[in-house]
């Protein structure tokens, strides 16, 4: 998820008011991507257990908010891959496109269809289209917790980049 | 039929992106729309003239009823000839009419999505679906009247016709879902055939007239279309006098003769508005120094006699009707693209300015004759024919004071008509003695490329053959009358009725026509010596103006902008309404308090939270003790046993704490004091109040269950439909997935919504 290179850590923190702590910078970043991978761990169990689209995309965002913590709305723009109202637009449009694919086969709008198939070391995956959807849902949530860290939560004199220039 | 509507559509997608690349060679790529269709009505004529309609039909929504029902019968044809004809000639007028310039395919895509949408008007036979593409033409209309978007006039010209039109379309919509209950069928055929009645029903169709009136620019409404020739000729041409005003006509026709005798306003409303038209129209057509102008009330004027005509709903007069349709196309256009030339070769349309044009273009001076002649009725043309029908018709209904007094406002209107058409003619080509100070426009036009007057000519010479040979047209208009109305026999266009009041009637026209046109500058003083009698433009404009303050008013009272005001607002008012339903209900027995002794624990943290959010000073602190309450309840959804809601609740809670943070930041830090006591009170009331209700609701609402759960579906059905074993997902995705699709749109508007209000406040620096 993050594209940033370990030797540029804080480097937007810098930029700011205060010093970067190590300890928080540093335990941030672990939990970061623990974080993350729990999240889409959610987003795939979600079907069975306890989790599911809308619960991995809040863990996510949870993940962005430390982020935001140690470091501003910046620290969050640099560890989204895209802007949020990106991942917002994408997120919506796969949902959609679930639902409407439906509509090739002989389905109603939204009806789901199951594929089983035997994947080498794997073994047996079942994937039923509700999956796609949940992404789909997941990727709205972690746009939002996104897009607001990055909007209300920039610094009153921190001009906001790029996706919502005038 | 559903191939020529996509094919329309088809080319008005792919025009905006061909424009870049062919230029104006644009045009000829849309006219192929037009020309198929032309191509496709003209082989199809022969069984629809023997009175076999064309049918075709695709489900839409099954669900509702609602079909894609098109059907072609004869007055369809007519129509259908007429929109693709005259659009051909005006995709071919187009390619030389405008220089290259860029947006000419955004505005050729433009033209013909509108001719697409003017097809489907006359095609359908489903009114809801006839409805779509009225709105489709309004709209399309809109953009090509503002295609000029850099011009404040254009686009004010083209926001009236859509709000006009629109808003008459609105009207007609409710009528069309009135009728159509009432008649237990949306089909346009089925309803004619069998028509509903009663006062609903008529009801129903004063808002249907109301639409048919805005879209054909009927008096009081008709301000909006002298206003539309802000738009660029060839539109003018096309939607302003061959076929989207006639829509209304079109309505009205169909619905006339079914009608008609039955509702009782129905022939009083409809002549009444209609001659008042015509006359208003005439009136001021004798007074426009603007040659597209002129034209303009001159269709105003001619629409009203239309709706004379078909909306009497007596056979001979629906007869006339079609004829006069078929004719004014053929002229109106005619005349359109000649002042479009005009202005092209002499850069202005001013009668006063122009002068020696008939000289400097013979060829465009004798088409612009032709058309006019047509127009004022002269033999031997096409118009003289259906002068002489409307009169034959108008003679025979009776001979009533109502009806002496319709047939002499026609008679009045068409010597009007006469006298601006030869206004017309001596303002765009005579040579004149005196031209105004301004200077004289003239003996430097040069004479315009004959493709670029060819489909003017095409039109007059389709003038005189029909004229000539009235049995050409004959067919095609006796099938659009009879397929309207079933009691035309033996009508027939002729060209010589030998000598009957009808023609005395047309002599009088001319010679009234004449005089008015002789003193033409007595008329002008005596029009000018006229008290201003509030014009129709005015009170569109009073009536915009007025909604404005309205609403601006209102939104002042209703959004004073006080959070507290509306959060008060909101909870009086489920107070009053569901809350005082509650006080007669009786809670229900047995209920349980608690089930361990660790919920009590757990509420009563909760209770202790909400209190001390309650009665924090710091803003911070009230947040955290509401994220107290939030966690409280997670653990209690622990207790209950549902791990999915106790995660969800506890994530949801803690991003909300730190957004609540991020806003706090831009607030002060404590509260304000309440400075008056009563309102503190007031608060108090509301909170406890509402506290109450929703204890009592939640206890009454588990209480008063009648169904079996729905749960136990979910749980039976979640694994072998939704392939699930987490229930809640299955629900989320699967069961209930239209509603989640729901909530993540909406997330994502709220979430643009929040971007660009931060985005904006901060540009105004005020965050």
């Amino acid at each position: 998820m993050s594209r940033r290179v370990p030797s540029q850590v804080g480097a937007h923190a810098t930029e700011g008011k205060r010093e970067p702590s190590l300890i928080l910078e540093t335990c941030v970043h672990t939990l970061f991507h623990t974080a993350l991978l729990f999240s889409v761990f959610l987003l795939f169990a979600g079907h069975n257990a306890p989790g599911g689209g809308f619960v991995g995309g809040l863990v996510a965002g949870a993940a962005f908010v430390l982020r935001y913590v140690e470091g501003g709305s910046g620290e969050v723009q640099d560890a989204a891959p895209v802007p949020g109202t990106v991942l917002m637009g994408t997120g919506l449009t796969l949902a959609v496109a679930t639902g409407a694919a439906a509509l090739l086969g002989d389905g109603e709008f939204l009806s789901s269809g199951k594929l089983e198939m035997d994947v080498p070391l794997l073994g047996a995956v079942k994937a039923t289209s509700a999956l796609a959807f949940d992404i789909g849902v997941y990727l709205v949530v972690v746009g939002l917790v996104v897009v607001i860290l990055t909007t209300l939560g920039a610094e009153p004199d921190h001009p906001i980049e790029a996706e919502e220039a005038p | 039929m559903l191939f020529v509507l996509g094919l329309h559509a088809a080319l008005a997608a792919v025009a905006p992106a061909a424009g870049r690349r062919l230029g104006r060679r644009v045009f000829w790529l849309c006219a192929v729309a037009p020309a198929v269709t032309l191509v496709w009505v003209l082989r199809r004529a022969s069984g629809v003239l023997d009175g076999r309609p064309a049918e075709e039909s695709v489900e839409w929504v099954p669900g509702l009823g609602l079909g894609f029902d098109l059907r072609m019968d004869g007055f369809s044809l007519l129509m259908v000839a007429l929109i693709s004809g005259v659009g051909v000639l005006v995709f071919a007028y187009s390619r030389w009419y405008f220089s290259d310039r860029p947006g000419l395919g955004r505005f050729a895509g433009t033209l013909t999505a509108f001719a697409g949408a003017m097809l489907g008007v006359v095609l359908s036979d489903n009114l809801l679906v006839l409805y779509v593409f009225w709105e489709l033409t309004s709209v399309t209309s809109y953009l090509l009247i503002g295609f000029e978007d850099k011009k404040g006039a254009a686009r004010a010209a083209a926001l009236h016709a859509l709000l006009v039109t629109a808003a008459g379309g609105l009207a007609m919509l409710g009528g069309f879902v009135l009728v159509g209950q009432a008649a237990g069928t949306y089909s346009l055929a089925a309803i004619l055939a069998d028509p509903p009645s009663g006062a609903v029903v008529s009801a129903g169709l004063v808002l249907v007239l109301l639409g048919a009136f805005t879209k054909s620019a009927q008096v009081p409404f008709h301000s909006w279309l002298p206003g539309a020739m802000a738009a660029p000729t060839p539109v003018s041409a096309y939607l302003h006098s061959a076929t989207m005003v006639k829509a209304g006509v079109y309505l009205i026709a169909r619905l006339a003769p079914a009608f008609a005798a039955t509702v009782a306003f129905w022939r009083p409303a409809v002549i009444t508005v209609g001659l008042a038209t015509m006359l208003v129209g005439g009136y001021r057509a004798l007074r426009q120094h603007d040659l597209k102008l002129l034209l303009a009330y001159g269709t105003v004027s001619q629409l009203g006699l239309m709706v004379v005509l078909v909306g009497a709903g007596r056979p001979d007069l629906t007869f006339a009707g079609a004829a006069l349709i078929l004719a004014h196309s053929l002229f109106k256009a005619a005349l359109f693209l000649v002042v479009g030339v005009v202005d092209h070769q002499a850069h202005t349309r001013d009668l006063r300015v122009l002068t020696g044009l008939g000289a400097r273009m013979p060829a465009t001076f004798v088409v612009a004759a032709v058309a006019v002649a047509s127009m004022a009725g002269l033999p031997p043309l096409l118009g003289f024919i259906s002068k002489e029908a409307i009169y034959e018709a108008m003679l025979h209904t009776g001979s009533g004071v109502g009806d002496l007094a319709a047939v002499l406002g026609v008679v009045l209107g068409s010597a009007l008509t006469f006298a601006y058409g030869a206004r017309f003619l001596w303002g765009a080509f005579a040579a004149k003695s005196s031209p105004t100070p301004s200077g004289a426009v003239g003996p430097e036009v040069p004479a315009p490329a004959w493709p670029f007057m060819a489909p003017a000519a095409l039109l007059a010479v389709l003038t005189v053959v029909f004229g000539l040979l009235p049995a050409l047209a004959s067919g095609v208009v006796e099938a659009a009358g009879s397929s309207l109305d079933q009691g035309i026999a033996d009508l027939h266009l002729v060209l010589w009725h030998g000598v009957t009041p009808a023609l005395g009637l047309s002599a009088l026209t001319l010679a009234i026509g004449a005089g008015l046109y002789i003193g033409r500058s007595a008329v002008e003083r005596a029009q000018d010596r006229m008290p201003a009698v509030p014009s129709a433009f005015g009170a569109y404009q009073a009536s915009v103006v007025g909604l404005n303050r309205i609403a601006a008013r209102t939104t002042g009272i209703v959004q004073n902008g006080s959070l507290p005001t509306y959060i008060g607002v909101v909870l009086v008012t489920v107070l009053l309404l569901p809350g005082v339903a509650l006080l007669g209900v009786d809670l229900p027995e047995g209920i349980t308090v608690a089930e361990s002794p660790l919920q009590v624990a757990v509420v009563a943290l909760v209770i202790a939270a909400a209190a001390g959010a309650a009665l924090a000073r710091r803003r911070f602190a009230a947040v955290l003790f509401l994220g107290g309450v939030g966690y409280g309840v997670a653990v209690l959804f622990i207790i209950q046993g549902a791990p999915d809601l106790a995660l969800t609740q506890i994530l949801v809670e803690t991003l909300a704490l730190v957004i609540f943070v991020l806003v706090l930041r831009h607030l002060p830090e404590r509260f304000e004091r309440e400075p008056w006591r009563l309102r503190q009170g007031i608060r108090v009331a509301v909170s406890a109040g509402m506290g109450l209700f929703v204890a009592a609701f939640v206890l009454v609402a588990a209480g008063s269950r009648t169904e079996e759960p729905i749960s136990d579906e979910f749980l039976a059905r979640a694994l072998p439909e939704g392939g699930g074993r987490n229930v809640v997902n299955v629900i989320l995705t699967d069961f209930r997935g239209l509603d989640t699709m729901g909530e993540i749109t909406v997330l994502t508007v709220a979430a643009l919504g929040i971007a660009s209000m931060v985005a904006a406040g901060r540009r105004r620096g005020d965050t």
